[in-house]
């Protein structure tokens, strides 16, 4: 039944949805703004209690009828709320909405009880985390069944069933257990979802007995049970039958429904199946449904003051009113260097007629794009980029050309002109610059961090494809082939196939017929010998690099198997389609040919080396492959000083990025807790304000604008990210040493930092702005601790043997 | 050891050695050259020219500490600070040697000179526990850390609680005795030593109960084999030998985790010395050239 009309209803009281209801509230048009939780801003109520919440980007302006700056989570909340009361914004908590049918004029909004909610335009801001999955039980619906832990001490002496198997499960039944009986009910056999440590962890404390565990197990139902001695009872569907547990509380944690699917029920088209798209957008956040708008991180804007701001302008939009973008100003000074003279809207109209790569590219997304761009007009000569530098950006030409370098020495040289791009290749693989970049006359580049190309590949089908295509015809080209014409090489290209290895999945076995070559485009490859019933390693093969080129040159079977160390993705090349490059190419059969010799020379080196093949395959099993740079430690050197714990620390804020102890050894080589500099970094993956870059000598390092929000840490497989506190600087040697202030070199601070001050991801940054190098292999005083990449494992395991 | 870790020793093809050999060579062929009209001493210009040297020497090995602590400073590295310092402190020694010119008293100089001796010979031994304690600490982990360790101890005695409950209540006191009372390390000596003073309460044949020492968890352990070799229960023997199975492989985990802490503690120890017999000499010798300039 329809209970009330509204101009607009917003949906979603994170900060979108409460900018666009304040601003509506405030030009006085009638608004109703619904929220499943039952309070605003549930994401950050969720966080920590005094959790410093952060204002990125700070060159933006905030544009929104309720204010906001960085401060403690209590500040933000405690401003929100004081400024919806003082707008008198019509707010309804606890009204989930369930459909959304019609369009313009006439929204109807259906609510969970039934209830309707007619809207002339609606502004979906809903976010991205989804409702959490439910159990799906009779009994669900009770009190004592929860799906999130706010304060794991809030309870004690209660009997817990948590229901899960992911880490958020274990990490709430171990934080639980200290204080009360837990039992985890896991449906599978075992915990293969949770990262190494929570894995440890739970598997230990199952075994102990301090934890108790239903494995193969369901919920069947839930009762309240008010004479019992607790106050519930669960019912389990084991292996065995059924189970009864007594219980107190039941926390459910078994992951979120991604919102997509709703949001698709509305009539929201996405561009792709891509389980990262976005759906798509007008320049006005106008989706495929007109008078429906999508803002905030459900658009792709993860920070809070973007989504203010959207959610402001929205309100703008729907009432048919024209609304200069809030980064507009930004916009325009970026491109005052250009020498087009045009406003903002014409300079990106005109950016995407002249690059093919953007035609299918919506408005905003473009505009999103930029935003996160660079926008260079270099002089004739400037260097764009090195060969073997470490940077990932990816370049589009919007006029003028660019020359890039090839082949080994450089000398090499193509002409790219306006419209083309360039850069995919660092940008797929994660490896350095495989050329080098120039400067042409009337130079016009757009440098575009990784991110948020990945993320325009992920949205816009199109721009994959092409980008894809091209990687693997320059890969051609630049590894086998650099005369060939285009034509040629994407005859080559055409048969070519992209395949996707798991870790530890071979890509093919020793002894098996090879009729084609692998390009490694992503991750890394160890290359196996069976020698006398064992496996092998006799070298690393990095991406950007090939393997199984016997495959092309003679009909043979192959000498060794190769698998893949981590997640790899390679470009096999089959036979056929090579030889007809072959056959005109006699130089290109000769250098394959001496590939081949020194493979077949470093096999010959390596066996009989049992224990370096051993260190090798070790390395790998630590995640090494793909590393860039890595600290390894030799214990026959290492005193245990801890000197370059020390060093780090002193260096950075007080705060070690390594963990010396930690970490596991192998023939004297131990591996600590450090970051190793991934070829594809985990931590890169869900950075909202894309703190983490990579500098061109390849360390990846966080800069100032981390928001603390964790997800690097959380992310990183090798558990080197910690979140820290800055510590308050040291008094000078002198004053330590002669008057005794504060703590002396390499001790830690005696005023404990305090508890609520804001916390930023830390990581190792290789000291990439310290003279010299990396502070902890300097500060070693017995040569224990060195960093080398992963070609050198080979080298490194020598003398293993010796 | 693998190839590309270097020790300091070996430090840029051991430059500093040959450094410090000429030095030594070209100090000894002066010294046997030279021929003054008194007997060798301190006092003629050889002996002044090896003095002021071999003390600004000294000055130059005890900035160690200074760059150590420096952890920005781009000057060299820490491990080519201290492939110098080895080397030329031993010519250090063999210089202030020959500016003594073999003149020895019971006084403030001859004190500089001994405390130097000391300072060298602890300086050797910390080079030769760095060469040798290193690897035998690794092969003693066994890949494991130090904190593993005490984990797998933890969970032993976490097992061996739980099978001592479904037996004679004096079973559970003996294992939660020797987990109470196990002590790991403890004073600089018994740290050094490796001695392990756990103890372990046992039932004496009087019923009355006794602490008795646990070195090793040998106590336990021949206690629960004497129980186990006496048994003729069927359902407790299984029992006790499961406990006595958890118990050995906790004495392997205690013997290796002291063994590891006393290592660490022959590594460390040489420095507490070293360092502070340094600050003497420093002193001794301020004394010694403040008198040799004011009272000479």
């Amino acid at each position: 039944m329809t209970t009330e009309r509204v101009s607009i209803a917003v949906i979603g009281a994170g900060p979108a949805g409460l900018s666009a209801a304040a601003h509506a509230a405030e030009i006085g048009i009638t608004h109703l703004l619904l929220e499943a939780g039952a309070s605003h801003a549930s994401t950050i109520q969720k966080y920590q209690k005094g959790k410093h919440v952060m204002a990125e980007p700070g060159v933006l302006p905030l544009r929104s009828a309720l204010p906001f700056a960085a401060g403690t989570r209590e500040t933000v909340l405690e401003r929100w709320a004081t400024g919806l009361a003082g707008h008198r914004v019509n707010v309804r908590y606890g009204a989930e909405v369930v459909a959304i049918r019609g369009a313009r004029p006439r929204f109807q909004v259906v609510l969970r009880d039934g209830e309707v909610i007619e809207a002339e335009n609606v502004v979906l801001a809903i976010g991205v985390q989804g409702n959490p999955r439910r159990l799906g039980v009779p009994g669900e619906e009770l009190t004592c069944v929860q799906y999130q832990l706010d304060d794991a001490d809030a309870y004690h002496g209660e009997i817990i069933v948590v229901v899960g198997a992911g880490d958020a499960a274990i990490e709430n039944a171990l934080a639980l257990r200290r204080r009360n009986t837990v039992y985890l009910v896991n449906r599978a056999a075992e915990f293969s979802r949770a990262k190494e440590g929570n894995l440890a962890a739970v598997t230990r404390e199952i075994e102990s007995g301090a934890l108790g565990c239903f494995y193969k197990s369901s919920c069947a139902r839930i009762e309240a049970t008010p004479d019992g001695e607790r106050r519930y009872r669960l019912t389990l569907n084991t292996e065995t039958g059924e189970a009864q547990l007594a219980c107190d509380r039941i926390i459910a944690r078994l992951g979120a429904i991604p919102p997509r699917q709703f949001v698709e029920s509305c009539g929201v088209v996405f561009p792709n199946a891509e389980p990262t798209a976005l759906p798509s957008l007008s320049e006005k956040y106008e989706s495929t449904v007109p008078g429906l708008y999508v803002v905030g991180a459900l658009g792709g804007y993860p920070l809070i003051k973007q989504a203010m701001n959207q959610g402001h302008e929205s309100v703008e939009y729907s009432l048919g009113r024209a609304v200069e973008p809030a980064d507009e100003p930004i916009l325009r000074e970026r491109f005052a260097p250009l020498p087009f003279g045009l406003p903002v809207s014409q300079t990106l109209a005109l950016i995407r007629s002249r690059v093919p790569l953007f035609a299918e590219v919506n408005p905003l997304l473009l505009r999103e794009l930029v935003l996160g761009s660079a926008v260079h007009a270099p002089q004739p000569g400037t260097v764009l980029f090195r060969k073997n530098d470490y940077t990932n950006s990816f370049y589009t030409i919007v006029s003028g050309s660019v020359e890039m370098e090839l082949g080994d020495d450089g000398r090499q040289r193509i002409e790219l002109r306006q419209g083309q791009f360039f850069g995919e290749m660092s940008l797929l693989s994660g490896r350095r610059r495989s050329g080098g970049a120039i400067a042409g006359a009337g130079c016009v580049v757009l440098e575009t961090p990784r991110r948020e190309i990945l993320k325009l590949m992920s949205s816009v089908a199109s721009v994959r494809r092409v980008v894809d295509e091209l990687f693997i015809i320059r890969a051609i080209q630049s590894s086998f082939a650099p005369d060939a014409s285009f034509e040629e090489l994407r005859a080559v290209a055409a048969g070519a196939r992209l395949n996707r290895y798991r870790p530890g999945e071979m890509l093919f076995a020793e002894g098996a017929v090879a009729d084609c070559l692998h390009l490694v485009r992503s991750g890394s490859v160890a290359v196996l010998r069976q020698l006398g019933g064992r496996d092998i390693v006799t070298s690393y093969v990095a991406a950007g690099n090939y393997v199984g080129e016997m495959g092309l040159i003679g009909r043979t079977r192959r000498s060794a198997s190769v698998r893949a160390n981590v997640a790899t993705e390679t470009v096999s090349i089959d036979a056929a389609a090579f030889d007809a490059l072959l056959s005109r190419n006699a130089s290109l059969r000769e250098r394959i040919q001496a590939t081949v010799r020194d493979r077949l020379a470093a096999n010959a080196r390596m066996q009989g080396q049992t224990q370096a093949g051993d260190l090798i395959s070790f390395l790998m099993q630590q995640g090494l492959g793909e590393a860039t740079d890595v600290l390894l430690i030799n214990e026959s050197l290492c005193v245990g000083c801890d000197n370059c714990e020390k060093a780090c620390a002193e260096t950075h804020d007080g705060t070690s990025r390594l963990d010396r102890e930690a970490g596991p050894s192998f023939a004297q080589v131990h591996v600590p807790t450090s970051c190793r500099h991934c070829e594809d970094p985990h931590c890169m993956t869900d950075c909202p304000p894309d703190a983490i870059r990579r500098a061109p000598d390849g360390e990846v390092y966080i800069r100032d604008n981390c928001i603390g929000c964790g997800n690097c840490q959380r992310n990183c497989p090798y558990g080197v990210i910690q979140m820290a506190a800055e510590q308050p600087p040291k008094p000078s040697l002198v004053s330590w040493l002669l008057l005794g202030r504060g703590p002396g070199p390499g001790g830690v601070g005696a005023k404990a930092a305090d508890p609520h001050a804001p916390k930023k991801a830390v990581k190792c940054d290789m000291c990439k702005d310290l003279a010299g190098g990396p502070a902890c292999v300097r500060a070693c005083p017995t040569g224990a601790a060195i960093r080398i990449s992963p070609d050198r494992f080979v080298e490194l395991a020598h003398g293993s043997d010796v | 050891m693998s190839s590309l870790h270097e020790s300091a020793l070996a430090y840029r093809g051991r430059r500093y050695l040959w450094v410090a050999l000429a030095l030594t060579a070209a100090a000894t062929g002066a010294y046997l050259w030279h021929s003054p009209p008194l007997p060798p001493n301190g006092g003629t210009w050889l002996g002044y020219t090896l003095g002021i040297v071999a003390a600004l020497l000294i000055l130059w090995l005890m900035a160690l500490g200074v760059r150590k602590r420096s952890y920005h400073s781009a000057l060299g590295t820490v491990r080519g600070w201290v492939s110098a310092h080895v080397y030329l402190g031993l010519a250090a020694l063999v210089l202030a040697t020959l500016h003594t010119g073999f003149h020895f008293g019971r006084n403030v100089h001859t004190l500089a000179y001994a405390l130097l001796c000391g300072v060298t010979v602890l300086g050797v031994a910390g080079v030769i526990l760095y060469a040798r304690y290193p690897a035998r600490m690794s092969a003693n982990r066994q890949g494991r850390a130090r904190a593993q360790l005490v984990e797998e101890i933890g969970d032993l005695d976490a097992k061996a609680l739980r099978v001592a409950q479904a037996l004679p209540g004096e079973y559970l006191e003996a294992v939660r005795s020797a987990r109470d009372r196990l002590v790991l390390g403890g004073g600089a000596w018994t740290l050094l030593t490796g001695r392990d003073r756990s103890r372990v309460v046992l039932p004496g044949s009087d019923g009355a109960s006794a602490a008795l020492a646990n070195p090793a968890q040998a106590t336990l352990i021949a206690w629960l084999g004497d129980h186990l070799a006496r048994s003729q229960d069927g359902e407790l023997s299984p029992r006790i030998q499961s406990l006595l199975t958890l118990v050995s492989a906790k004495r392997v985990a205690v013997e290796r985790l002291t063994r590891d802490l006393a290592l660490q503690a022959w590594l460390d120890v040489w420095l507490y010395l070293h360092v502070p017999l340094s600050f003497a000499l420093l002193a001794t010798l301020v004394a010694h050239v403040v008198s040799v300039f004011l009272y000479w």
